[in-house]
């Protein structure tokens, strides 16, 4: 990859920034719409009982997604299907409508900056991030120790490039929970990284 | 704290009061995606624990496949159960056993 190298960086008047050349920020764009057309809510029926729509709520039983990497962003918070499905009624429109105002957070920040991308809310890209890598961790089946058995698929196996965009998003989201919190990273706070704006 | 004649019945009638405000939990369970320090860093920001505590917790995620990161009434643990799913983390509810 080429400008963002540092990934993101930590300016001496306290900005979050990154450089990223019109390739890459092309790749952060793409990733974020993907997230954003994994999880985007259905639209409401227009004959849907106006307290419902506000409460936020869904009619009826959903379930776990058959889609791996939606059933992965969108998990059951019970082991037990019926109440796991009880509580995605009231809770799963909520948890794809913020994962998605996220991501449209990071399209927009995107949209509006150059070279040099200064990030404004910096929650939304670690919360997009995550889960951008989470969707493409689980569609090329990563495990606690086949890392390097995807890092060395051949090129025109589909799931190389697949591998090689997590592998870059995983640095991008290590280097921002790094300029988020230095003591993570073994830095005492004072002695972290910045640069010159 | 003076307590005068506690009765044995009252004594069974406080624990059931307390058993039933702190009775469920929220498990937060190994995936290979998430970072661990993006972990840690989760478990600070959002239940506000020091970092000795997150980093244990997150560890116990990592090493041991799941740590029992909250505790308190069924409506606190779907909301911490939320939370963590819209930070991306795999975690569940239940009640303590």
């Amino acid at each position: 990859m080429g400008d963002s190298t540092y990934g993101f960086q930590r300016t001496a008047t306290g900005r979050i920034v990154l450089r990223a050349d019109q390739v890459e920020r092309g790749l952060l764009t793409s990733v974020a719409q993907q997230v954003i057309d994994l999880v985007k809510p259905e639209e409401l029926p227009e004959d849907t009982d106006p307290l419902e729509a506000q409460l936020g709520w869904t009619a009826g039983d959903i379930g776990l997604s058959d889609d791996p990497a939606v059933a992965r962003l969108l998990p059951n918070a019970y082991a037990d299907e019926q109440e796991a499905a009880d509580f995605r009624r009231f809770t799963e429109r909520d948890l794809r409508e913020g994962k998605v105002q996220q991501a449209t957070t990071v399209l927009s920040e995107l949209e509006r900056s150059g070279e040099k991308i200064t990030v404004g809310s910096p929650d939304s890209w670690l919360a997009t991030l995550n889960d951008a890598r989470l969707a493409i961790g689980t569609r090329i089946q990563i495990s606690d120790d086949n890392h390097e058995e995807l890092a060395s698929l051949p090129q025109d196996d589909p799931r190389a490039g697949l591998f090689h965009v997590y592998d870059w998003l995983t640095f991008l989201q290590e280097s921002l929970v790094r300029c988020l919190d230095p003591s993570l990273y073994g830095f005492s706070g004072e002695d972290a990284p910045v640069i010159d704006d | 704290m003076t307590r005068v004649a506690a009765s044995p019945e009252l004594d069974e009638q406080v624990e059931e009061v307390v058993d039933l405000q702190r009775p469920w939990i929220t498990i937060v369970w190994n995936d290979p995606v998430n970072l661990m320090s993006y972990v840690t860093y989760v478990f600070m920001n959002y239940f506000k624990y020091p970092r000795e505590k997150a980093e244990k917790l997150m560890r116990d995620v990592h090493y041991e496949g799941r740590a029992v990161v909250s505790s308190g009434t069924r409506e606190e643990m779907e909301r911490d159960v939320n939370a963590m799913h819209s930070y991306g983390l795999w975690a569940t509810l239940q009640k303590d056993e």
